[in-house]
């Protein structure tokens, strides 16, 4: 009984160092969306450089393809810019920008400077479809499958580690539903 | 002297707040009720790019996008909880300062009177046991004694 009044502190203790250990590896600005598995928020955009054509989410339906949020304002998206326009190269879906909170000029010639890996960009200038998003941090991209419904959130600018181990696997998985479905 | 000093004092005390009141932004509504009702919301809600801070609070461009949208969607007629449903339906329950009772959230909620109720009891079982100890326990052990002399 008397070794027990050193135990339950220590047990105590030692549960506490888990937990801070835990907390030492954990992102608190990565925060889960609660989009993941719902459909896509629809929207109808115009295109970065063509302000007159118009783009709907649903003109995507029936393909596997790539939303990535960016801004000529967000120097994240420098960071990550190189590695898209290298994937963007593999041909292996559609990848489509979205241009947040930005102004037109401002975007094209972003795109210019720095390469252009989209399929088209979107314009969305007063940030609304950020928001139906849920788009708190630029760079942020979504994986949206053939039937609309987002199943993969990048939050923060893509990595090496994470086109390859999380981004190509899923990719490849969401095309073979997409085959069977 | 003494008087006039504080009074002074006073009197720039009294300026201070005043232009500091005069320097808040001007609300971006006309409807005062309505700005009133924005802000009673957006104080309940968690800016996610300065995560201490309400959406209310922040200078942040996201959070400043919100309280627009919050207003127009309360001019639209909408209550109180469709707009906290909009929020939670694109940030999640993260956003709200108040998070619902859930199964995920429980120990959340309930953890920290756990470990006040663990706590008192605690106290009431040590202060019991000591209560059941003769006098002459709580004296000072001789050797402890001779410690504490010079």
């Amino acid at each position: 009984m008397k070794y027990l009044r050193f135990l339950v502190p220590l047990i105590v203790f030692f549960g506490l160092v888990g937990f801070l250990f835990k907390g030492l590896f954990l992102d608190p600005k990565e925060v889960p969306s609660p989009l993941i598995n719902k459909p896509a928020p629809a929207f109808s955009l115009a295109l970065l450089d063509k302000p007159d054509t118009t783009f709907k989410r649903d003109d995507m339906l029936g393909k596997v393809w790539l939303l990535n949020v960016f801004a000529s304002w967000c120097v994240a998206c420098r960071e990550e810019h190189p590695l898209l326009v290298e994937f963007s190269k593999s041909k292996m879906l559609p990848i489509y920008g979205l241009n947040y909170k930005d102004e037109r000029m401002a975007g094209m010639k972003w795109l210019a400077t720095f390469g252009n890996p989209y399929d088209a960009s979107l314009f969305d200038h007063d940030g609304r479809v950020g928001i139906d998003y849920g788009v708190y941090g630029v760079p942020e991209s979504f994986l949206i499958d053939a039937k609309g419904v987002i199943r993969y959130k990048q939050i923060g600018p893509f990595t090496v580690e994470a086109i390859e181990t999380k981004l190509i696997p899923l990719v490849q998985q969401l095309k073979k539903e997409a085959g069977n479905g | 002297m003494a008087k006039l000093t504080r009074l002074l004092a006073w009197l720039c005390l009294a300026f201070v707040v005043g232009t500091a009141s005069a320097n808040e932004a001007a609300p971006a509504s006309a409807d005062p009720v309505l700005e009133a009702r924005m802000l009673h919301i957006t104080a309940e809600l968690r800016c996610l790019v300065c995560q201490n801070q309400t959406i209310a609070d922040s200078h942040a461009d996201l959070a400043i996008d919100l309280r627009q949208q919050v207003r127009e969607m309360l001019q639209k007629g909408q209550t109180d909880q469709q707009i906290l449903d909009y929020m939670t339906a694109r940030y999640g329950d993260f956003v709200l300062y108040r998070p619902p009772v859930k199964s995920t959230t429980l120990l959340l909620w309930v953890g920290p009177g756990v470990m006040l109720v663990a706590g008192l009891v605690m106290l009431v079982l040590i202060l019991r046991r000591r209560s059941r100890m003769p006098a002459d326990k709580f004296d000072a052990e001789p050797d402890e004694e001779a410690v504490g002399k010079p």
